[in-house]
């Protein structure tokens, strides 16, 4: 990959970026005209701006890797992250928006009547903020480390800075506009590079991904082994070989490798001739790809537990979309509770359109990236492939295209989620006077975390790190969300139960396999996939202590039910005539 | 605020005068009910002469705190409920066979056996209450498990008006009941003053809120009649146009539900408020307006933002000659809306500015300053009140900072309360 190109892409995205956020709303709303000014955000626009801040960089990378390494089952993962805003649709956002609530400890204040469930939610978005942050600075990393070949640790470092100044110097002001825009450039960063790379395929004969099969390199490759790996080879392959394998120096020459495993040492070159297969990395879980069943649904490498896996993966994600603090704070833009809806319908076209493209990158990075399974870094196919398919320039500008769309990925959904995660620690956590300095303070806090969190965790695949920060969401805040808006019984004992029991487990379980836990097994699976059990055992916790405590129904219920369900009061009508139109 | 102390130093004098009525009659060994000397008869070891102060203070003791736990229900007027659990409070404080409270028209509640006198209750009520003070009466009763013959009926009244009465019932006439009988319900009157007084502060800050509400200026309805008629003749169209802008802004003015309106609603009648203006003042006066769109369904105080821009046209259009530039701005902060009103008219002296701000500028200051500036504090808290930035000859700019959430602010009422 061309350097100077992707680098100017990434600067050129970040300038924008800021220039978007700091005169967006200088130039596009300063009028004398009063029907201008008050126009509020329409629809398309506030879900193309949820959209934008959506789509993260586990989204525009980490699909196309998970999909290429395991599979179909991986597809789940698309399906999941637009299946959630389903859910929203169908029981969240329009009563949410009526509560009148910003933030989620607003929604939990305003519905249970408590400081302090509202302090333990708050402690929640801060956490799952953290959670979601670190991946992103994660992709950041891997970004922008293959487009310059500085150490990963550090790409995540300069994003945290731009993100922290941006957010600290109010330039994200005009946000609903800048996120619009990076959705927008988002998909076309995708599409395009897709188009071009579908042209490339299609004249290339259509080759088909190796369904059943191990994939194999098609041509003559040489693989760059950066970290040291054990390859587990089926059936005797003859490669050329600088570097160590086995603990023998070779220098160029051929080496027949026999069947069974062989540890390669950092550093090493192979190269393979045409039409041999590729070997298989056999480190325990992680990203290592399989060589067979990849088109087969749970059949997916690493996983001893597939369909438990899928079930934890559904769980997580339909429920999760909800209880993200940076999508939740966009809702408040919408005048009510209908055009919360509307909002919301459409932000399922734009986001499903967008996850519609992102699994052909794996599928033509299993035919034409196959050594990635071998070097593990997968979440790089999507950067890779121009330059595989079509190299020379062309490659290089769509490749730079297509770091660019990483680059907004990275950067707007992690200043969202800075901007909510610094808003709950200025409002809940930090003692008053709020004042700016508050809010910068806060500001530095909420990025500092996750970024010192991504220098100490490498090697977390980004889109199963996301993961983990939807199963803690869907633990505590769906149960909130959901038995709050329907279930009048709910009590602020049960409410702060739950979070605490329900998100605090499913917390305790990412801790635990974030911090390596047990290997195999059962209890891999449990701590991996824990939504399965978290959820339920939110929802349980959070009913059985409402049951339990029926004197504490807050006073207000009934009122606020009232608000949750009912719509609002109509605007009054100027009365007959159509004098108002507007000159 | 004195009255309520000296409600509260009656309450407890009366009460230690029941303690000590209640040692005097234990003394003079008129027991009508075991009851009556509970706690301090038995313990007491000089049982009868009242002579040991320890028993004394017991006593004392004994009954001020069944008295406090009589007067939560009480304070909070006179109701079956609040009646039904104030007696069974106050029956073992007097010990009498049963003990009924109430109110003008009836039994509220009724502790102890005896309950089917509530009729011949009610007439002995309407007569003590005429009479304005206490009446005994025997009770002619054929029934075999009813050992009631013979009441005390003692008027209740509070804030100088009869609110009912307290009953107590024995086995045989008794002076000291009746004597004790009169003290608790002097006592209970106390509580019921209290439960007024609470309400009628209730009712005061009620009012407040109400007379805080914005009005629009006297000044400007005539003003801007006055504008709409010169165009009656010469431009009716618009003279009609205004009328309506007139209308429509007057409903939004004096509309009487909800205290709570959205930024885009009150931007509304602020365009309105500046059509009529210019209607006066015509192309003197420029607006500029810069707001973002997040911030236009945040709630806020009603009518909190057309009083500054009142305040902007005033300063920029009424006290000079110079062309006249407001600039209004909305911008989100995250958690809070931060919107500004600016102008380039006289300005002020931030002194007499802080003299109005503090409710000192005299009578003939407008009070739009100082009215939102109270209604934001009262609403968010103390420290959120108007932002002012001025000096004579330098504009004036005022920024406020509005919570896109706080409790119990909500602009959209629910539905039903239209009018």
């Amino acid at each position: 990959m061309n350097q100077p190109y992707g680098v100017a892409a990434v600067s050129a995205v970040i300038v924008a970026t800021v220039a978007v956020g700091a005169l967006g709303l200088r130039i596009s709303r300063t009028t004398s005209d009063f029907y201008v000014a008050s126009r509020s955000v329409p629809a398309r626009l506030n879900a193309a701006a949820i959209s934008g801040e959506y789509l993260s960089a586990a989204s525009f990378l980490g699909i196309a890797g998970l999909v290429l390494a395991q599979g179909v089952d991986m597809l789940w993962f698309p399906v999941g992250y637009t299946a959630g805003h389903l859910v929203l649709l169908a029981f969240v956002a329009a009563p949410l928006r009526r509560s009148g609530a910003y933030t989620l400890p607003d929604f939990a204040e305003a519905r249970l009547e408590s400081r302090a469930v509202r302090r333990a939610a708050g402690l929640l978005v801060v956490v799952v903020g953290w959670l979601y942050l670190l991946p992103q600075l994660q992709g950041a990393g891997l970004t922008l480390g293959t487009l310059t070949g500085l150490p990963s640790w550090s790409g995540g470092i300069v994003v945290a800075v731009v993100v922290a100044l941006s957010v600290a110097a109010g330039g994200m002001r005009s946000i609903t506009f800048v996120q619009a825009f990076q959705y927008w450039l988002k998909l076309t960063a995708l599409l395009v590079p897709l188009l071009f790379l579908l042209f490339a395929w299609y004249a290339d004969g259509r080759p088909a991904p190796a369904l059943d099969e191990p994939p194999g390199f098609r041509g003559h490759a040489e693989v760059r082994v950066d970290d040291g790996v054990t390859l587990r080879i089926g059936e005797p392959l003859r490669v050329t070989v600088t570097g160590t394998v086995d603990g023998h120096r070779h220098d160029g020459e051929p080496v027949e490798l026999a069947p069974g495993r062989h540890r390669v040492d950092a550093g090493t070159v192979l190269g393979f001739p045409p039409g041999s297969t590729v070997p298989e990395r056999s480190t325990a879980g992680g990203d290592g790809g399989t060589s067979t069943g990849w088109a087969e649904p749970r059949g997916h490498a690493g996983e001893e537990h597939p369909l438990y896996a899928t079930y934890g993966l559904i769980l997580a994600t339909f429920m999760g979309a909800m209880g993200l603090p940076h999508v939740v704070v966009r809702f408040y833009t919408n005048p009510d509770g209908r055009a919360a809806r509307r909002t919301t319908v459409v932000v399922l076209g734009l986001v499903g359109a967008f996850y519609l493209l992102v699994p052909l990158y794996g599928a033509l990075g299993r035919v034409y990236a196959p050594d990635l399974l071998l070097t593990g870094n997968t979440d790089t196919a999507v950067l890779m492939l121009p330059d595989r398919l079509i190299g020379g320039t062309a490659g290089d500008l769509l490749g730079a295209l297509l770091a660019a769309g990483a680059c907004a990925a990275f950067l707007s959904t992690a200043s969202g989620l800075t901007m909510a995660v610094a808003g709950v620690l200025t409002q809940d956590f930090l003692p008053s006077p709020r004042g700016v300095r508050h809010f910068r303070l806060a500001t530095a806090l909420a990025v500092a975390v996750p970024a010192a969190g991504h220098v100490v965790v490498q090697g977390l695949s980004v889109a199963n790190a996301v993961g983990l920060a939807f199963a803690v969401a869907a633990s505590s805040f769906c149960p909130l969300l959901l038995l709050g808006i329907w279930w009048r019984r709910l009590t602020a004992a049960g409410a702060l139960a739950g979070l605490v029991t329900g998100g605090g487990a499913a917390l305790a379980a990412v801790f635990a396999t974030v911090m390596g836990g047990p290997d195999s097994g059962w209890p891999r699976a449990l701590l991996a996939w824990p939504a399965v059990w978290s959820v339920p055992l939110g929802f349980l916790t959070m009913i059985l202590v409402s049951l339990a405590t029926p004197k504490r129904v807050p006073a207000g219920t009934d009122a606020i039910m009232a608000r949750l369900h009912l719509p609002e009061a109509p605007v009054p009508v100027p009365p007959a005539g159509a004098w108002k139109a507007r000159r | 605020m004195t009255l309520l102390l000296l409600l509260l130093c009656c309450a407890v004098v009366g009460a230690v005068c029941f303690a000590a009525g209640a040692a005097y009659a234990r003394g003079a060994g008129h027991v009508l009910g075991a009851g009556f000397v509970r706690g301090a008869g038995r313990r007491g070891p000089a049982r009868g002469d009242g002579r040991d102060p320890d028993g004394v203070e017991r006593a004392t003791f004994q009954t001020l705190h069944t008295a406090s736990l009589a007067a939560p229900p009480l304070r909070a007027g006179l109701t079956a409920d609040t009646a039904r659990k104030a007696v069974r409070r106050l029956r073992p404080l007097l010990g009498t066979q049963s003990l009924a409270l109430t109110g003008l028209d009836g039994v509220l509640a009724w502790e102890g056996g005896g309950d089917h006198h509530g009729e011949q209750l009610a007439a002995q009520v309407t007569k003590a209450v005429q009479a304005g003070r206490t009446r005994s009466f025997f009770v002619d009763c054929d029934r075999a498990d009813c050992a009631v013959r013979f009441g005390v009926v003692a008027p209740l009244t509070a804030g100088g008006r009869p609110k009912g009465a307290l009953a107590a019932f024995g086995t045989h006439d008794s002076a000291a009941v009746a004597r004790a009988t009169e003290e608790v319900a002097r006592w209970v009157s106390g509580q019921l003053e209290l439960a007024e007084l609470d309400r009628a502060r209730s009712s005061l800050i009620e009012a407040e809120i109400r007379a805080l509400r914005a009005q629009i200026s006297p000044h400007f309805i005539y003003n801007s009649l006055a504008a709409i008629a010169s165009f009656v003749r010469t431009d009716p169209e618009r003279a009609r146009e205004l009328l309506l802008e007139f209308a429509d802004f007057t409903r939004y003015s004096f509309r009487r539900h909800g205290e709570f309106t959205t930024l885009a609603e009150e931007l509304n009648s602020i365009e309105q408020y500046l059509e009529l203006v210019r209607a006066r003042f015509g192309r003197r006066l420029q607006v500029t307006l810069q707001i973002a769109p997040e911030v236009l369904p945040v709630a806020l105080p009603f009518l909190c933002l057309q009083p500054l821009v009142e305040n902007a046209v005033k300063h920029g259009l009424e006290d000079s000659v110079e062309r006249s530039l407001i600039t209004i701005v909305a911008v989100d902060e995250g958690a809070v809306a931060r919107v500004s009103i600016e102008d380039n008219g006289v300005g002020m002296e931030p002194g007499r500015l802080r003299r109005i701000l503090n409710g000192e500028g005299g009578p003939t200051t407008g009070i739009g300053l100082r009215n939102v500036d109270e209604r934001l504090r009262q609403v968010y808290g103390e420290n959120e009140g108007l932002v002012i930035e001025t000096a004579v000859g330098a504009g004036m700019k005022i920024t406020l900072r509005i919570p896109k959430y706080h409790a119990g602010v909500h602009a959209h009422a629910p539905t039903g309360r239209e009018g």
